[in-house]
């Protein structure tokens, strides 16, 4: 494929794959994503592919067999999709693969492999009909079944770089950045903070040389939405990244994720590759003058490299140390230029706002949180997996209608969010809407989207142990206070455990929380504290009984 | 792996500090661990002090300092790994190899690991051998799962 000069030869490429694609042909999409991978679906789709080559060319015509990324229902995986009308089957072995592609060819239904209601029996067919999704707003994740994310033509046609195409030919760097800004478009990596305001901080600083940024690092436990996103995806996120760079006035990108997914780093790699090809990458984009590179980089195993300016540290070949925040990775950031972070699902939300404007996007979601969320979840819950809904959705849509509920017919004892650095609320709070600010004012921020269950038999002290010895291991230890206040936290918290609970230990749990919370440089300590302050907020009852009674204490272990 | 994967990797990267991270990670992938004198060669052809090499190399936690087993076994202790029993496979683990988080045993066939979180959190909890997930595991069948790893 030659390289694309001008936004009409896109264009016009994309037209040419339209007219070759029908959609009414039959398309199978097996789900490659991270649960499914490890429930062997790659040996259904293996299966899949040999059943169309054993027909000698018959079933090459008529059918289309597709692995893609994440679609969302994980619990029930290996998905597969049988299109065109999108006809869902959970649990699917290699064995069942002749049995659906014969149903599929004949336009018919393989039952015995569809979703059925645990409590009624009821039968749903269709993606839409699937109360796993039927109750999401799938505008980031909704495309993943349909591309093979090894291939940009799948991208072109379900209209991939319309936006940039958009952004080059009809907007001026300041239009685009108004868009956003008037989208209102909150960072999705943890802090909320708008994305349009910290874009503007680097568009104005006085520096030439300018970075851009997709931070994928993803290190918040029980969080995998952007891992699911970047692999299933990436160039909705390569898109949104080179937009930015447009409106930012950023020559160079960086793409930083994680090591330990093969597959992710494939897709990635890919994707950069063919951008490039395609002259979406490079010198004079579609002939707009604009120039922009992107590279790969990988975290390398520690948590706290998913903090901004440790981040950038790490980007530039050194140990991922946090530098204090009145150093605004804005203004001086990668090698002390001016550099603009955001989360893979904030860059991923830029294209549909250049396509469809911000007063499309302002009627989603809540007052002060627009558009969509994509949600983690996982934990006791019945349904786990990766969902999206409006901002503003309430928690018990999530848990109950999503989600299905708690596993094993348990009650609902918490619902966390945020991971380590995030906090838990009591099941009485399930009517609150998911919102940036709401949901931090009772003091479970919403982070990057995990959302945990905890049923009944869940001990928070326990839970508060775990996520403080998580912390601990995952410190730099460049500062006192997060490195040595946390590891006193720690030794409390065990203590309370193991029913060696003392008067006093709360008192100094608190005075730990408020110390480290001060003085700590970044935001891996400061928050430290958080699911205890959450906990003593709404489960300090359970803290003061073990502590009254020890004895009952280890016991109930 | 051959010493001339090692230095493909090396070559690919002299003369650039920059590149510190991308070279070990890669010999990481490649060799599975990065030996002194290859750490030293690193140093000479990125230009970069020992001092700093050894910093990156002990900081990350996915370089390894030492010789790994022919046999990575990983139990997720990630929070929804957690919350349904990664403790009990741990103990199970620990049990049956003989081994602590970290270690490797002396006929270098395990090396046993923890680690959050790797994102397949609906089918937890999770054993990962050599990248290989065993989703949904229960103690009673990590001991079949171990057998096919020699």
């Amino acid at each position: 494929m030659p390289k694309l000069n001008s936004a009409a030869e896109l264009e016009k490429y994309r037209a040419e794959i339209l007219a070759k694609r029908d959609p009414a042909k039959p398309c199978i999409a097996v789900c490659a994503g991270a649960a499914c991978d490890g429930m062997d679906s790659a040996a259904v789709a293996a299966a899949f592919v040999a059943e169309v080559a054993k027909s000698a060319g018959k079933l090459g015509d008529k059918i289309e067999i597709r692995t893609t990324g994440c679609h969302g229902y994980c619990e029930k995986g290996p998905n597969v999709v049988a299109g065109p009308n999108d006809v869902c089957y959970f649990e699917v072995q290699p064995t069942d693969v002749p049995e659906i592609i014969a149903a599929t060819l004949k336009g018919e239904v393989v039952e015995r492999l569809v979703y059925k209601d645990p409590n009624t029996g009821a039968k749903a067919v269709h993606m839409s009909e699937v109360p796993f999704y039927k109750h999401q707003t799938r505008l980031l994740i909704g495309d993943n079944p349909k591309i093979d994310p090894m291939k940009i033509d799948d991208y072109f046609a379900v209209g991939g770089y319309a936006a940039l195409v958009k952004a080059l030919t009809t907007m001026t760097p300041d239009q685009v950045l108004d868009e956003v800004k008037k989208a209102n478009l909150r960072g999705r990596g943890g802090g909320g903070f708008p994305a349009g305001s910290k874009w503007e901080t680097t568009k104005n600083a006085p520096e030439k040389t300018k970075y851009v940024i997709v931070n994928g690092h993803e290190g918040e436990s029980a969080a995998f939405m952007d891992r699911a996103m970047l692999t299933g995806n990436p160039h909705k996120i390569l898109e949104g990244l080179i937009i930015g760079a447009y409106a930012i006035g950023a020559q160079k990108g960086f793409m930083y994720t994680r090591h330990d997914m093969p597959l992710l780093e494939k897709h990635v790699r890919q994707a950069l590759a063919q951008a490039k090809e395609y002259g979406l990458l490079g010198q004079n984009i579609l002939g707009s003058g604009f120039d922009f590179e992107c590279e790969l980089h990988f975290d390398v195993g520690i948590f706290v490299s998913g903090e901004s300016s440790a981040l950038m540290r790490s980007i530039e070949g050194n140990a991922p140390e946090p530098r204090p925040k009145y150093i605004r990775t804005s203004v001086n950031g990668i090698w002390d230029k001016p550099s603009n972070l955001n989360n893979v699902e904030t860059w991923a939300n830029v294209p549909q706002i250049i396509n469809k404007g911000a007063d499309w996007f302002t009627s989603i979601g809540s007052e002060k949180s627009k558009g969509t969320k994509l949600i983690s979840l996982s934990g006791n819950v019945v349904n786990s997996g990766i969902v999206e809904v409006p901002m503003g959705t309430p928690l018990r849509t999530l848990v109950f209608d999503i989600g299905g509920g708690v596993r094993d017919g348990k009650t609902l004892k918490a619902i966390h969010f945020g991971g380590a650095m995030g906090g838990s609320i009591p099941a009485d709070l399930i009517d609150a809407p998911l919102d940036f600010d709401g949901m931090s004012k009772l003091g479970a921020p919403i982070g990057a989207g995990g959302l945990l269950l905890m049923d009944e038999d869940t001990d928070m002290i326990e839970v508060a142990r775990y996520l403080m010895d998580f912390l601990v291991n995952e410190s730099c230890g460049k500062c006192v206070p997060c490195r040595e206040g946390m590891q006193q936290m720690l030794q409390i918290l065990t203590r309370l455990t193991e029913g060696e609970g003392k008067k006093g230990d709360l008192e100094l749990l608190e005075d730990l929380i408020e110390v480290t919370g001060v003085a700590s440089l970044c935001a891996l300590g400061k928050t430290s504290g958080d699911p205890l302050k959450s906990m003593f907020r709404y489960f300090k009852p359970e803290y003061e009984s073990r502590i009254a009674n020890t004895a009952a204490g280890s016991e109930a272990k | 792996m051959s010493e001339n994967t090692i230095d493909g990797i090396i070559e690919k990267y002299r003369g650039q500090p920059g590149s510190l991270i991308h070279a070990l990670v890669e010999i990481q992938h490649e060799n599975h661990w990065l030996p002194r004198e290859v750490m030293q060669r690193v140093a000479d052809a990125l230009q970069v002090p020992f001092a700093q090499v050894m910093q990156i190399a002990s900081f990350y936690k996915a370089f390894s300092l030492t010789p790994k087993g022919r046999h990575e076994v990983h139990v997720c202790t990630g929070m929804t790994c957690h919350l349904r029993g990664a403790a009990r496979l741990r103990a199970k683990v620990e049990e049956l190899t003989g081994l602590k988080d970290g270690e490797t045993d002396t006929e270098s066939r395990f090396t046993y690991q923890t680690g959050a979180c790797l994102g397949s959190c609906s089918i937890g909890p999770e054993l990962i051998v050599d990248g290989k997930h065993y989703g949904r595991m229960t103690p009673e069948k990590i001991e079949d799962v171990l057998k096919h790893y020699e």
